[in-house]
């Protein structure tokens, strides 16, 4: 079967890749791409450990076709800290133990990144209804609603 | 430093005392790459010439396997390799060993892995085939041919114990019974503990509660799926990398189905997202090391949302019993249960464990509990978070609850008159160790969270938990670098936050700073036996093991300071990280750092190591109270958590921001199993909600804040004083919100989850009135 040509950007970076019609935007970040930071949790876009950002837009990266995504401007977890500089998020995460295993972590971040771009004092609800996409089994949540509240307080100073 | 001279075997005297670095809140060492992506789990791993293994699973709950024809799959192009249950050696009967919190048995274990004569549950394996890629693997399972015998089937464990219910496993016999039930059977063990006479006890009583109870399967829920790559060459050695709790014991389990040489065997644990218990066994990687060795190729296998809810997990639903009885004025004088646990479709329930931690928060002369493990056409259960204690204590904190209720006692008060101390003999047997029941029952009690009262219409409830912790097989490292640094050696995979509480333990004995302290979990040909993670047992034993090996590191150091300075080893001391001449030295020879050791290692007699091993003994029990306040919204049915407050004894947090997530992510498990989380089945056996989307796990809008009180009532065995906090907080939550939904509503609910279409339900049956709802 042919394989579409698709010629994107992902972090910054212009990307070629070929995909099968099948194959969705995950599929292509993680095996083709080698881009295993956007972890696949159930393929069903329920639990957003796959969440990356499509032209500023937060997605669950297993609902889009890779095919889809020419001359679009990708964003994945790979590219959220700025040479060795964390993004302030990521830095708080670490720092308010916002995580165990870690493996919902990339997706948290991303969220969180897509709301503080929009909404720099958001309310402990509005976070909380924010994430509502993203499954964390390990914290219950409350580091890393903390972590979010506290890096926007930082980030308005 | 005034603890240089701790020992593996301390007098938990370390409570209390300041410390350097433990009971701080450092960055954990594994951080900076889980916030970055960089992390490799499970499906992370990619190696050349890698094929993708799928597998063909059972579409019927229950059936024979008349035949399997997989020629058509074997010729199409790109197929490398499929093995069916042609493929795995039967393991002889009877052997069954104890593994962490469960036993197993490899004859059961060959027949989950790939069905033999039967397929027991939807999702169990019938063929697996490995393919150059995803979509060739997906074409040659549809290619491959079962012919299948459906068979009547059970779920429910009451049904699967009456006379006349589909059988499955033929040749079962019951263990623990006095006497054979002469047919064939479901019940794979009956087990009972106690003391004293409950007809005795209940005769005392003025008040007596009797209620049934019943619960549904619920998976662990972890976010990763199962995902392994395997390796086999042609010379019969291999290496296999997984997402597991224990990758000692995965590479037992895979030798053994496999009939490997086990140091034959090289296994890497991947970073792991999530187990809770459900990753202490193997699915996948026995069949990809069969198709490895088929193929002699990488084989990368990982499990989609679906096959995670179908085929591996959940814990016991169950149908549970209870009865207590009291005085009016709050002594509990009698207690009994029977609980009837779902084992899936090979023996192995938590009910014995559930039937032990049933009463244990409470001190009792009279006390029965009986269990019964009960096979059913359901995936063979696996561990979770305090394996079978949550179901068995949601069902006797709900009856406590009540009986308190009925006798006019504040709950805790009433759970603080009857509740074990040091010596008291334990509900299952022995007698308690230097316990922190009370000491949680009060710090609950005089919490701002129970002492502030509640909104109209809210109810709140309380309910205490109890779980055994382990020790278990462990083994660490140190290796000194020549930089004075030193490499922390591991083998006990790290689930939240052991890394760092192990590095703090090692740093704060070496009296350096834990920058300089670098951890590594390494292979299992790199350090002796670990067990398995579970238990909560990585802090305590691991802790144990890392002191340990501290102790040993320093000891060489202390004898190349002697060599260096030409005097007894007796005349020097190792402090605040350096070894100090002592007994009249003390002037004429300057302090020698660790650096200044390692530098000159050399000279003074070769590289320094230390290492110790152990099987821990005396974990610590944990007890826990929670204490919830619930909203509950009349017209839907659903219920709000409002406020929730985790009370428990940890012993010592080394580290508290992970025990405080321990706790955290524990009371919300326990808020899905309360009030969501369910497996349902059609009624051909097919699981009907095996997505997230339909399986609601709590999600961040459905939760608050999770308060967190850490009592610290030292374990005397570890030389910090830890207990494991890790299992104990999904005991009560269960019981905790049943409790408070009770007195929002005067509705006393006996089913989980209370699901608001149930609450709801329950809520039109009352008409306000007090009654027993389902």
């Amino acid at each position: 079967m042919a394989k579409y040509h698709i010629t994107t950007r992902i972090n910054g970076d212009d990307v070629e890749f070929l995909c099968a019609p099948e194959q969705t935007l995950l599929d292509v970040l993680r095996d083709d791409l080698r881009l295993t930071g956007s972890k696949e949790g159930c393929a069903s876009g329920d639990c957003g450990a796959c969440s990356v950002m499509i032209d500023g837009r937060l997605v669950c990266s297993c609902l889009v076709l890779a095919a889809e995504v020419g001359g679009q401007e990708i964003e994945t977890i790979e590219g959220m800290a700025e040479g060795d500089r964390l993004h302030p998020l990521q830095q708080k995460f670490l720092d308010f133990a916002a995580l165990q295993c870690g493996v919902c972590t990339p997706g948290f971040l991303i969220a969180a990144k897509a709301l503080l771009d929009r909404n720099s004092n958001p309310s402990e609800t509005e976070v909380r209804y924010w994430l509502a996409g993203n499954l964390c089994r390990c914290t219950g949540y409350d580091k890393i609603v903390r972590a979010v509240l506290d890096t926007a307080a930082d980030m308005r100073d | 430093m005034t603890d240089s001279n701790k020992t593996p075997s301390g007098n938990g005297t370390g409570n209390g005392k300041e410390y350097k670095w433990v009971g701080t809140r450092a960055v954990r060492p594994d951080g900076v790459d889980k916030v970055t992506g960089r992390a490799k789990f499970g499906a992370d791993l990619h190696l050349p010439n890698m094929l993708v293994g799928k597998v063909l699973r059972s579409p019927h709950a229950h059936a024979h396997i008349r035949s399997i024809d997989t020629s058509a799959a074997e010729a199409l192009s790109g197929v490398k390799a499929v093995v069916t249950r042609d493929d795995f050696s039967d393991q002889p009967k009877g052997a069954v060993q104890p593994a962490g919190e469960m036993t197993i048995n490899y004859r059961d274990m060959v027949r989950n892995v790939m069905a033999r004569e039967k397929a027991l549950y939807e999702g169990h394996a019938i063929a697996a085939v490995a393919a150059v890629d995803a979509r060739i693997a997906a074409k040659a399972l549809s290619l491959i041919k079962v012919d299948f015998e459906v068979l009547p089937h059970v779920i429910d464990p009451v049904a699967a114990m009456e006379s006349g219910a589909p059988i499955i496993q033929e040749d079962l016999m019951t263990e623990g019974m006095e006497q054979s039930p002469g047919a064939m059977t479901n019940i794979a063990k009956r087990v009972e503990f106690g003391h004293g006479d409950v007809a005795v006890g209940f005769a005392e009583a003025d008040v007596v509660i009797e209620r049934e109870f019943t619960t549904q399967p619920v998976h662990q829920g972890y976010i990763e799926p199962h995902a392994c790559v395997a390796s086999m060459t042609e010379d019969g050695q291999g290496e296999l990398w997984l997402s597991t709790q224990g990758h000692y014991v995965a590479r037992g389990h895979c030798a053994t189905l496999l009939g490997l040489d086990v140091s034959k065997l090289r296994v890497q644990a991947s970073e792991i997202g999530g187990g809770f218990g459900g990753k202490t066994v193997v699915y996948l990687e026995p069949l990809a090391l069969a198709l490895s060795r088929k193929a002699c190729q990488p084989v990368k296998m990982t499990m989609t949302r679906e096959e995670v809810f179908r085929a591996t997990g959940p814990t016991s639903g169950a149908h549970l019993w209870v009865k207590v009885g009291a005085t009016n004025d709050g002594r509990i004088t009698a207690a009994d249960a029977v609980l009837k646990y779902q084992a899936g479709a090979f023996p192995g329930s938590p009910v014995a464990q559930g039937a032990q931690c049933a009463f244990a928060p409470y001190e009792l002369n009279h006390v029965r509990t009986v269990g019964y493990d009960i096979l059913v056409n359901r995936a063979k259960v696996a561990a979770y978070r305090a394996p079978g204690a949550p179901i068995a204590e949601y069902a006797t904190e709900s009856v406590m609850d009540e009986i308190a209720g009925v006798i006019g006692m504040d709950p805790l008060a009433f759970r603080l008159k009857n509740a074990p101390k040091q010596g008291s003999q334990s509900s299952y047997g022995p007698k308690f160790p230097v316990i922190g029941c009370i000491e949680t029952l009060e710090a609950a009690r005089d919490h701002d969270h129970y002492q502030t009262p509640l909104k109209p219409g809210q109810g709140r409830g309380v309910a205490t938990g109890y779980w055994f912790n382990i020790g278990g097989q462990t083994s660490a490292t140190l290796n000194l670098s020549e930089d004075g640094s030193v490499a922390l050696v591991l083998g006990t995979v790290d689930v939240g936050g052991t890394r760092a509480s192990l590095s703090m333990m090692a740093a704060e004995e070496l009296g350096i700073d834990l920058d300089k302290v670098r951890p590594m979990i390494v292979d299992t040909s790199a350090l002796g036996y670990n067990m398995l993670t579970g238990g909560s047992r990585v802090t305590f034993a691991g802790g144990i093991a890392v002191v340990g090996a501290a102790q040993d590191l320093i000891g060489t150091l202390k004898d190349r300071a002697a060599k260096f300075w030409d005097i007894s080893v007796d005349d020097v001391e190792w402090a605040e990280g350096e070894a100090r001449a002592t007994n009249g030295y003390t002037d004429n020879m300057q302090p020698l750092s660790l650096q200044e050791i390692a530098k000159d290692m050399a000279k003074t007699g070769g590289p320094i190591v230390g290492a110790h091993s152990i099987n821990a003994q005396g974990a610590g029990p944990s007890f826990g109270t929670h204490v919830v306040d619930v909203d509950v919204d009349r017209e839907t049915g659903r219920v709000w958590v409002t406020r929730y407050t985790v009370v428990q004894d940890a012993g010592k947090a080394i580290h508290p921001s992970y025990v405080e997530g321990q706790y955290q992510g524990g009371a919300v498990q326990g808020i899905g199993w309360a009030l969501n989380e369910e497996y349902i089945y059609d009624d051909k056996g097919r699981l009907e909600n095996a997505g997230f989307l339909d399986y609601r796990v709590p999600v961040c809008s459905d939760v608050p804040m999770i308060d967190t009180v850490i009592v610290e009532v030292a374990n005397p065995t570890h030389p910090y004083g830890v207990r494991g906090v890790g299992e104990t907080p999904i005991v009560p939550p269960m019981a905790a919100i049943s409790n408070a939904l009770a007195n929002a509503l005067g509705i006393r609910f006996t089913a989980l989850p209370m699901s608001p279409p149930k609450v709801l339900a329950a809520i039109k049956a009352a008409n306000g009135d007090v009654t027993t709802a389902n």
